[in-house]
């Protein structure tokens, strides 16, 4: 990504023949993202509230599947073709993806992790009493090493990538580090998301 | 990019690591009454290592501060927020006791070290007021 160490501009229009990428202009984090994220929190706080059964299975599954599907996308995906794209494409792109990934998954992930411990109290499948209940215990150890993956690398790779390519001269060694640090731990977690869902449809089964 | 710095990342990674197997340890055990010892020696090294990351920071010569703390503010509002949801949780299902306190500790340990590791992956890159 050496190329991109020239003054980039942030005028968001195509690349001038032979010279420097474009950087479009983007938001950090995008304000309508945290109006939805706020949404979906406030309905999160609501279903564990009333502690009903179709909201909170509705708020796990689907935020679960969520998750899951954008984890191995990005991870199994995106990001092999990230690494083949040009330069100027793989900045335009990663200045309209990874705002967007800043929001979503913070939220994707309380919602469903939040939900689903609330689910299995109501159901009682987190208690040692449970038939499966080993299944619900590799489940937490396979979510908490997701965890801490995503906290750890994926999530400050992700702001600090963004936050560099706002600077007048974004070090192009510092977006290709903070890149495949995203790009290698997404692989990763899609990886332990397929064990997740083995889990999840032996403990639905 | 070439200043040497702690191994910030390492250092709070393995923390998080010791509050999430304290967390997993307490809830694989329910309703069971379970010892809090391993949970609580958890969280003492997982706030330890913590520690060690804020000391060893604030020695690095010429950190740029004003960096971290632009992003870590925001970064601890949102963790913040997330934490508190999973403490409503906790509350909501009666948790009680030394075992509400462990987990309560433990979302600490985690709202103020993830943020810091946030704002250390940005400022460690920042090189001037120029870029």
């Amino acid at each position: 990504m050496a190329s991109v160490a020239t003054e980039p501009t942030t005028s968001g229009h195509a690349q001038p023949a032979g010279g420097p990428p474009v950087v479009p202009e983007f938001e950090i984090v995008p304000r309508i993202g945290l109006v939805l994220a706020g949404v979906v929190l406030a309905a999160l706080v609501v279903a564990v509230s009333i502690n009903g059964l179709w909201a909170l299975e509705f708020m796990h599954v689907a935020f679960g599947a969520a998750w899951t599907i954008i984890d191995l996308f990005v991870g199994l995906v995106i990001g092999p073709i990230l690494g083949r794209m040009s330069i100027p494409s793989r900045i335009e792109f990663t200045t309209r993806f990874m705002p967007k990934m800043v929001v979503i998954m913070p939220a994707v992930v309380t919602a469903t992790l939040v939900a689903g411990w609330q689910l299995s109290t109501k159901l009682g499948t987190n208690q040692t009493a449970y038939v499966d209940h080993s299944w619900i215990v590799a489940s937490m150890i396979v979510v908490g090493v997701m965890g801490i993956l995503a906290l750890g690398l994926l999530e400050p790779a992700n702001i600090a990538v963004l936050i560099e390519l706002k600077k007048k001269r974004p070090n192009p060694e510092v977006i290709e580090q903070l890149m495949k640090r995203f790009i290698y731990c997404s692989g990763i977690i899609g990886a332990l998301q397929i064990a997740t869902l083995v889990i999840m449809t032996k403990l639905a089964s | 990019m070439n200043q040497k710095l702690p191994p910030v990342t390492q250092t709070a990674m393995v923390s998080l690591a010791l509050i999430v197997a304290g967390g997993i340890y307490l809830s694989a055990h329910l309703p069971d009454h379970v010892p809090l010892a391993p949970a609580v020696i958890l969280l003492i090294l997982s706030a330890a290592l913590m520690a060690f990351n804020l000391v060893s920071l604030a020695h690095v010569q010429g950190f740029a501060w004003d960096r971290f703390f632009a992003i870590a503010r925001w970064a601890i509002l949102a963790y913040a927020i997330t934490a508190g949801l999973i403490e409503f949780v906790f509350l909501r299902n009666h948790v009680g006791g030394g075992v509400l306190v462990i987990l309560t500790l433990s979302l600490v340990v985690y709202a103020i070290h993830v943020p810091t590791l946030v704002g250390f992956t940005v400022a460690r890159y920042y090189n001037g007021p120029e870029a």
